[in-house]
């Protein structure tokens, strides 16, 4: 059994969407169930801060060993902050996904576009857990 | 689907350890268990790893003119072979390209040569095609043998106290016929990971128990059982090709590197005429080494390209653990694959610059040549 926070919003992709402390700005990650099919991700591509993305729009890779994964964007909008350290040491995407393993921080164009979402008990039943 | 995926004698152990199963080669295999590719390359490098190779297949070559089978249908000069040495060699067609790579051991009454999983029936077939002109059987072995490779620079301190072979005695890419754990086992000085070590040709009903046995002995020096996501990672670090990626039966093994193990004045063998041909007309291409020089991770099947040119494909690439580099293996034009040589690796549309070298990437492992 993998983690699934309550409070996140999930992509049917394995991306997770976490609210921060700034209104409308979001910390988007991958799943711990992602980072454990994957395996040992080696690197992160990341795009810089001030580019925009649509809605499931691919806006970097996480690489493992064995395979590559494109990144998709949960929602529409504007990225504030890229996360350096997981750029410098990617294993923080497997031990701490949900934490210091984040991958962005995005300023959503339209907070209603989060209805669109998973929610933690979908997300489980997508990934059969 | 096609035919149903096989199993190995130690597919229950991988599943209670925890493993990712995979299909491989006809195999449902681990490619690594809850430690991970990382901790598992790492293990063998520095410590010990235990990697379930039973899928291997091994061909007994055995009566009559058995040597002259061997000669016939693999390119290495057999006849140098003493009893208990084992060489490295190629399989080829009569065009020269190659149909597998194989280790060939020398016994006192017969040889066995060690094929690749996905190659077995082929090559036993075809070895067959040629053995009643030599009097010989091909007998096949793959099912009854299990196959287990104890890697790194731990491995001859954990495998001593559990073997009567003395294994100082066993030098690199020798073998001895003893016993592991009470059991007959062949242990040979091979492996594909650069590090020193074992692998044991040991009868599929004693995996479960040698695999736990080893398993146990090594936990003192930090062993872990290692999957073939850190196979791969371990030996193309050290330049070791693998049949189906950077050997084919498009290539012959001139090109791909492979010359000092193609013997063309040790008599007559199966491809020695197109092989010749080949050198005196001059390689088109060569399989070559190449080291990114941007941070990247280089997969096969990604495009090379050698003055704007697009020039070749990646036939093996992987991030190096131990390097902390994309490396990888190309077939390149001759005059692109010397060392030194700048070329482009395209990773997702993103030309990533890269150097021609000569493999091993990766130059400090324990072996004792």
């Amino acid at each position: 059994m993998s983690e699934i926070p309550e409070d996140l919003l999930y992509t049917e992709e394995h991306e997770y969407l976490m609210p921060t402390e700034q209104a409308n700005v979001y910390q988007v990650g991958i799943t711990d169930y992602a980072q454990g099919e994957l395996g040992d991700i080696v690197y992160v591509e990341l795009p810089n801060p001030g580019d925009k993305f649509g809605r499931m729009e691919v806006f970097g890779t996480v690489e493992a060993v064995k395979a590559v994964s494109d990144l998709y964007s949960p929602v529409a909008g504007t990225v504030v902050e890229v996360n350096e350290a997981v750029q410098e040491d990617p294993s923080l995407v497997n031990s701490d996904p949900y934490g210091e393993g984040w991958l962005i921080k995005i300023r959503i164009a339209n907070p209603s576009s989060l209805d669109e979402l998973l929610d933690a008990k979908e997300y489980a039943a997508q990934i059969g857990e | 689907m096609a035919d149903e995926l096989k199993r190995t004698p130690l597919f229950e152990e991988h599943k209670r350890l925890g493993a990712k199963i995979i299909p491989f080669a006809g195999y449902e295999m681990p490619v690594h268990y809850p430690a991970g590719i990382i901790a598992e390359h790492n293990a063998v490098r520095q410590k010990a790893g235990l990697f379930d190779v039973s899928h291997m297949g091994e061909l007994e070559i055995r009566g009559g003119d058995a040597l002259g089978l061997v000669q016939y249908v693999t390119t290495n000069d057999a006849s140098r072979l003493e009893v208990g040495q084992a060489q490295y060699s190629v399989i080829c067609q009569e065009d020269g390209t190659a149909l597998d790579d194989c280790i060939v051991y020398r016994f006192d009454d017969h040889y066995m040569v060690v094929v690749n999983a996905a190659n077995v029936d082929r090559d036993r077939d075809w070895i067959r095609k040629f053995a009643d002109r030599f009097g010989t059987q091909v007998l096949d072995r793959s099912e009854q043998t299990a196959l287990l490779a104890l890697q790194g620079p731990a491995a001859a301190r954990i495998l001593q106290p559990l073997t009567d072979v003395d294994l100082d005695a066993v030098k690199y890419y020798h073998f001895a016929s003893g016993r592991v754990d009470g059991r007959p086992a062949v242990v040979s000085r091979t492996g594909y990971t650069g590090e020193d070590g074992f692998e044991l040709y040991i009868d599929a009903a004693d995996a479960v128990p040698l695999w736990r046995r080893l398993l146990d002995a090594g936990a003192a020096e930090g062993i872990l059982p290692v999957g073939l996501g850190a196979r791969d990672t371990l030996r193309l670090e050290v330049g070791y090709i693998l049949y189906g990626n950077d050997l084919d039966d498009r290539h012959t093994p001139l090109e791909a590197g492979l010359g000092w193990v193609t013997k063309l004045d040790k008599g007559e063998f199966i491809g020695r005429a197109a092989l010749e041909q080949r050198k005196a007309a001059g390689l088109t291409e060569k399989l070559a080494g190449f080291v990114l020089r941007e941070r990247g991770f280089p997969r096969p099947g990604y495009d090379i390209r050698w003055n704007g040119e697009l020039s070749g494909q990646v036939t093996s690439g992987i991030l190096s653990p131990t390097l902390n580099q994309g490396i990888g293996l190309a077939y390149l034009p001759t005059e692109a694959a010397k060392p030194g040589t700048m070329i482009e690796v395209v990773i997702r549309d993103r030309a990533i610059p890269a150097e021609v070298v000569r493999p091993p990437f990766y130059k400090d492992g324990s072996i004792h040549r």
